[in-house]
């Protein structure tokens, strides 16, 4: 029996929020058959992987940790996905603003004032949005693809911390090492419960959903967003200027990021080093998509990537594989939701169920 | 003038892994097909080329390796794309997403393993043309047959009929279907081609270019190879020029540090990026370059119903 994809007379929304989930089950489905094909007991690599980390209330703070700048930085890219701005530079504009967020808490080392960590945030949203308006302004004023100018302005940038860390901000008290000063207290968030490394990062990010939510489902600049990503043409005849949108998208998805990178240094690191984050750039775009590019379901899908991160450091401690399989596991993610969207458009009919046609004619 | 030879040699090895993957993405787009992953196709063709090489000794069996990992990556993107209908655009990133985790996954017990050096071949008389000779023709072999693979590739796109009707399915995939051509077969073989070219300029890097393998090793030559067939405005001689051009920029850092200018390194390294940025700018500031000359249908998806 043959199989044949028929298209729905229109999108189907249940499918719309399943496929995620499918998505998930089929990426564990699929760990399990990693895992036995690596010569583990695929259950007690399965517990490893995505129970283990999470066992107490240590292992709980690590994962929101670590979901923090994803949920920040996939809101932020969900508002120029919207509207087909495709911003795909998110690591370097978290870079940037980890860079500039290093260099007010530099600056005023030692300060006690109240002020230099509102400062270091605000830095750290300016860094983002300056990095993220090159591709911005290349795209509206010279026609430039802003996949490609934001994805090479993560290496730009990435060499630029490199530059900082080795040259002109690096510790003179350090040994040597590329890494700058420690950051006083007075530039390090406050931690939310004793103990652990959660900090307030964690309640800004929280506070981005909330804020990604009224601006996309509830305001009408999202819903000009939204519409300019759905049917362009249409956008244009009501007025909504393409431009703007452009801008729009990537300044929010700059700031996110880069607020996501100055919470990396005042939180965790509490340090400027010559690598600020594990991907979570990149990470974030696939808890954009699998998130459905709405608040919410962003919010979800950063709890599992995050615990994706952890699984992985169990896995290289536990199991003795390399932690790299984090990034296996986030790209079938992916896959599989993409696969599984097909379903929002279209059902599986069995050929056999269509009727026979008419002997052909000869075309003319 | 001595210094030049070495420099124009080593520009040539460095845009090799390039021309590999430019050309190959080519030919995908030039069939509608937008395929962003090819760093991660890289990525993962260069692991299986090294890989190979390393357990088996033989560097050409690890170079077919690294094509057919190339083509089996392609495959996921183009049963996602061409048969479930998915985003091209998502579906890319997803791809260099994967091969980046991948590679990186696989290459773990690699990271120290040295390969034997090999492959140079100096072709006779040819290699012994005063300039020419040493710049052209004293480089590895696969160096040659990328040069084969840009004579076919032209060959095919402009002397062949199945490489017209490859541009008619990319440029009118309803007109082409409406006359009978097997649209999404013909897009899948495109794609499998791209995959293999991207996958053999990774073992290109890894085997023969480096030889080493370290975790992200392609370093964002796959986004490269797809600025390369946009500043080519799809045309193959363009894509070879811009290959080389961009081989020569990778390299002028240790040329720039051989010749005692004391430039910041981190900012030499960080030239074949910023490069890219002005040539897209360049090409693209007139829309109609590009309105022109890119395939129509390129990113869309197509089902015949």
């Amino acid at each position: 029996m043959r199989l044949r994809l028929e298209a729905r007379p229109e999108p189907s929304r249940l499918m719309g929020i399943l496929s995620p989930l499918l998505a998930a089950a089929l990426t564990i489905v699929a760990g399990f058959v990693l895992f036995s094909a690596l010569g583990k007991n695929p259950l007690q690599a399965f517990y490893t992987f995505f129970i283990y980390p999470i066992r107490d209330i240590n292992g709980l703070t690590e994962m929101l940790l670590k979901a923090s700048p994803l949920m920040l930085i996939g809101i932020g890219l969900a508002c120029g996905y919207r509207a087909n701005v495709w911003n795909i530079g998110a690591e370097g504009q978290l870079i940037l603003g980890a860079i500039f967020a290093s260099g007010v808490a530099l600056a005023y080392h030692g300060s006690e004032s109240r002020l230099v960590l509102p400062a270091m945030f605000v830095a750290g949203a300016v860094g983002g949005m300056l990095w993220a308006a090159i591709p911005a302004f290349l795209r509206v004023r010279f026609n430039t693809n802003e996949i490609l100018v934001s994805l090479m302005l993560v290496y730009v940038a990435s060499f630029l911390l490199s530059w900082l860390v080795h040259e002109p901000w690096r510790d003179p008290e350090g040994f040597n090492f590329p890494q700058s000063k420690q950051f006083t207290d007075s530039a390090l968030y406050p931690i939310l419960i004793e103990g652990t490394r959660l900090n307030v990062g964690f309640l800004i990010a929280l506070v981005a959903v909330a804020l990604g939510y009224v601006f996309l489902n509830r305001s009408f600049l999202g819903f000009q967003l939204q519409v300019a990503g759905l049917a362009g043409a249409a956008a244009k005849y009501a007025g909504f200027r393409a431009s703007r949108m452009v801008w729009l998208g990537m300044l929010v998805g700059g700031a996110c990021a880069g607020i996501a990178g100055m919470g990396e240094v005042a939180g965790p690191i509490g340090q400027l080093l010559p690598s600020v984050s594990p991907g979570y750039g990149f990470a974030a775009i696939i808890v954009a998509f699998v998130g459905r590019l709405h608040p919410i379901g962003i919010m979800l899908a950063s709890l599992l990537m995050s615990l994706l991160y952890l699984g992985g450091e169990a896995a290289q401690m536990g199991l003795n594989l390399p932690s790299a399989i984090t990034g296996l596991f986030q790209g079938m993610l992916l896959f599989f939701l993409l696969g599984s969207d097909v379903f929002i458009n279209y059902r599986i009919k069995s050929a056999r169920a269509v009727p026979v046609p008419a002997p052909k004619m000869a075309a003319t | 003038m001595d210094n030049i030879i070495p420099i124009l040699a080593a520009a040539i090895a460095a845009g090799t892994p390039l021309v590999f993957a430019a050309l190959g993405e080519l030919v995908t787009e030039k069939s509608g097909v937008l395929n962003l992953g090819v760093e991660g196709m890289m990525l993962v063709g260069a692991i299986a080329g090294f890989a190979t090489a390393a357990t088996t000794g033989n560097l050409w069996l690890g170079a077919l390796a690294g094509m057919a990992a190339g083509a089996a990556m392609a495959s996921i993107f183009a049963l996602l794309t061409l048969n479930l209908m998915a985003n091209q655009v998502a579906s890319g990133l997803a791809l260099t997403l994967f091969g980046v985790g991948l590679s990186a996954f696989i290459g773990k017990p690699f990271e120290s393993v040295s390969l034997i050096k090999g492959g140079t071949f100096d072709i006779p008389l040819l290699s012994q043309i005063p300039l020419l000779g040493p710049v052209l023709f004293r480089q590895h072999v696969l160096v040659y047959v990328s040069w084969l693979v840009f004579g076919g590739v032209c060959w095919f796109l402009y002397r062949s009929r199945a490489g017209l009707v490859l541009r008619s399915i990319g440029e009118s995939p309803d007109s082409a279907h409406a006359i009978g051509y097997p649209v999404i077969r013909i897009r899948w073989l495109a794609t499998l081609f791209g995959g293999a070219m991207a996958g053999l300029g990774g073992a290109h890097l890894s085997e023969f270019y480096a030889p080493m393998w370290v975790e992200g090793m392609v370093a964002g030559r796959g986004w490269i190879a797809l600025a390369l067939v946009v500043f080519a405005t799809w045309r193959p001689a363009r894509v070879m020029l811009g290959a080389y051009l961009f081989g020569g920029v990778t390299i002028a850092q240790f040329f720039a540090q051989g010749a005692g200018i004391d430039v910041t390194a981190q900012l030499l390294s960080a030239l074949p990026y910023l490069a890219t940025i002005v040539v897209l700018v360049i090409i693209s500031r007139n829309v109609n370059t590009i309105r022109l000359n890119s395939p129509v249908s390129l990113g869309r998806s197509y089902r015949p119903d």
